[in-house]
């Protein structure tokens, strides 16, 4: 079976029943996409399919012979990072970041399909995302920033080797 | 996770036919057969090892998706996505709206969620109530080969069967009520939906009630009486007990919601 994973034709082996879940981390070594509940519960897997978002752990491979997967590291990179990962970040929406690539995914597929910084729309669209962190106010107001404009897209935040941080954190030693 | 990939390492058949046709061949009679669509009920039991099955009918490419119109008859494929549904007029686009979150809506199935019984000691299938209510035929394939029947026939004779798709006549109004869901991942506890035929026929329909949707024929006869049909309704149902909902509480409930659908299809009189 092939699957383009974040732009890059790959050739998967696993079973076909296996969910695309375990062949991304297992097979791909794609670990943005977590195993939580594996029942469709807790959003942590979520992953886009063909720009829909969609949960790993319920899509068997087979079923998705040809088809265009995007996980979190297809959205961005540290040094290039999409509106809504800019925006989790400026908005300090994450804690221990399980919930975080399936929230930034949900997110992003809600602004593609023309989502507002409504804060109830933004509830409805994250309603299956979990956060056992239950840090879900700096979630939804990342998501109502980035819809709403406020996030800077292709923020770089990472310092590169021997760069000093372009983010100053208080009380760090200078 | 070992222990959820485990039961994939058994050989499993898996049949994946590209057409109507070659999908009812594949089913044959049944038996021996498990049928995955979207996957959000197979696909976990697998996963946690409750079901472990040697031959595996997958849809995705059988060609039985998408909703048609001809005339005044909505044909509605059996592998369309409940989130496809979610736009169409009420009942079933706000029952469809309803059901689950985003993601289980962009991959579940018209067919999944009618073959969708009790789990996890609550029902499900929430479509079922508004199919029920518009009068849904459901054409389906197995023993006997391929059958057009009324949907509150085929789900009395629960048997063996692949659903092929499920139509419709428009109706002249439609509405819908639940109760609110504590979390979108919870089942709907209890849904009312009801139809104005076009020839001025009412009839309702409940998800959450029982086991399975019902219709609701009581209340339907005293539907110019919303009060009447609303204490009617209990005469129709044997209300489960369980997390979601006790049966005091649905019995409560259900009146109402009979009351709020059959007011909404007055307003569109």
């Amino acid at each position: 079976m092939r699957l383009t994973v974040n732009g890059g034709e790959r050739e998967v082996e696993s079973a076909p029943l296996t969910p695309l879940l375990h062949v991304l981390r297992e097979e791909l070594g794609i670990t943005s996409p977590k195993a939580g509940c594996q029942q469709g519960g807790c959003g942590a897997c979520t992953v886009l399919v063909g720009g829909v978002a969609q949960r790993a752990c319920l899509l068997p491979v087979a079923a998705l012979d040809g088809a265009d997967i995007t996980t979190l590291e297809g959205l961005g990179s540290p040094e290039a990072l999409s509106p809504v990962q800019a925006s989790f970040h400026e908005n300090y929406a994450a804690q221990c970041g399980f919930c975080t690539s399936g929230m930034v995914l949900a997110a992003h597929a809600y602004l593609e399909g023309g989502g507002t910084p409504d804060r109830p729309s933004i509830q409805h669209a994250l309603a299956g995302h979990v956060c056992r962190c239950t840090g879900y106010v700096k979630i939804i107001d990342a998501v109502a920033a980035a819809a709403g404009g406020e996030a800077s897209s292709n923020q770089r935040w990472l310092p590169r080797t021997g760069e000093e941080s372009p983010v100053e954190i208080p009380g760090a030693p200078a | 996770m070992a222990g959820a990939t485990l039961a994939l390492d058994q050989a499993t058949e898996v049949l994946q036919p590209g057409s109507e046709d070659e999908a009812i061949a594949a089913f044959g009679d049944g038996s021996g057969i498990t049928v995955l669509a979207g996957g959000t009920i197979v696909v976990p039991e697998i996963s946690y090892g409750y079901r472990s099955p040697e031959r595996v009918l997958m849809l995705t490419r059988a060609g039985l998706a998408g909703i048609s119109r001809d005339g005044s008859r909505t044909t509605i494929g059996a592998t369309t996505t409940v989130a496809e549904l979610v736009d169409l007029p009420a009942p079933l686009g706000p029952c469809a709206a309803n059901v689950a979150d985003v993601e289980i809506r962009s991959v579940g199935t018209v067919g999944g969620n009618l073959c969708a019984g009790e789990g996890q000691g609550a029902p499900r299938g929430d479509l079922q109530g508004a199919l029920l209510a518009l009068g849904a035929s459901v054409r389906s394939a197995g023993e006997g080969g391929t059958t057009d029947e009324p949907l509150d026939e085929f789900m009395a004779n629960r048997r063996e069967r692949l659903i092929l798709s499920v139509s419709f006549d428009e109706p002249a109004a439609g509405a819908f009520a639940a109760l609110d869901r504590p979390h979108t991942h919870d089942y709907t506890a209890l849904a009312v939906s009801g139809v104005r035929a076009q020839d001025g026929t009412i009839r309702l329909a409940a998800t959450g009630a029982g086991t399975w949707g019902v219709r609701l024929p009581s209340a339907e006869a005293k539907s110019a009486d919303p009060e009447a049909a609303g204490l009617a309704a209990l005469d129709d149902v044997e209300l489960h007990d369980d997390a979601l909902a006790s049966a005091w509480y649905r019995a409560k409930v259900l009146p109402v919601l009979i009351r709020r659908v059959l007011a909404e299809l007055e307003e569109g009189a």
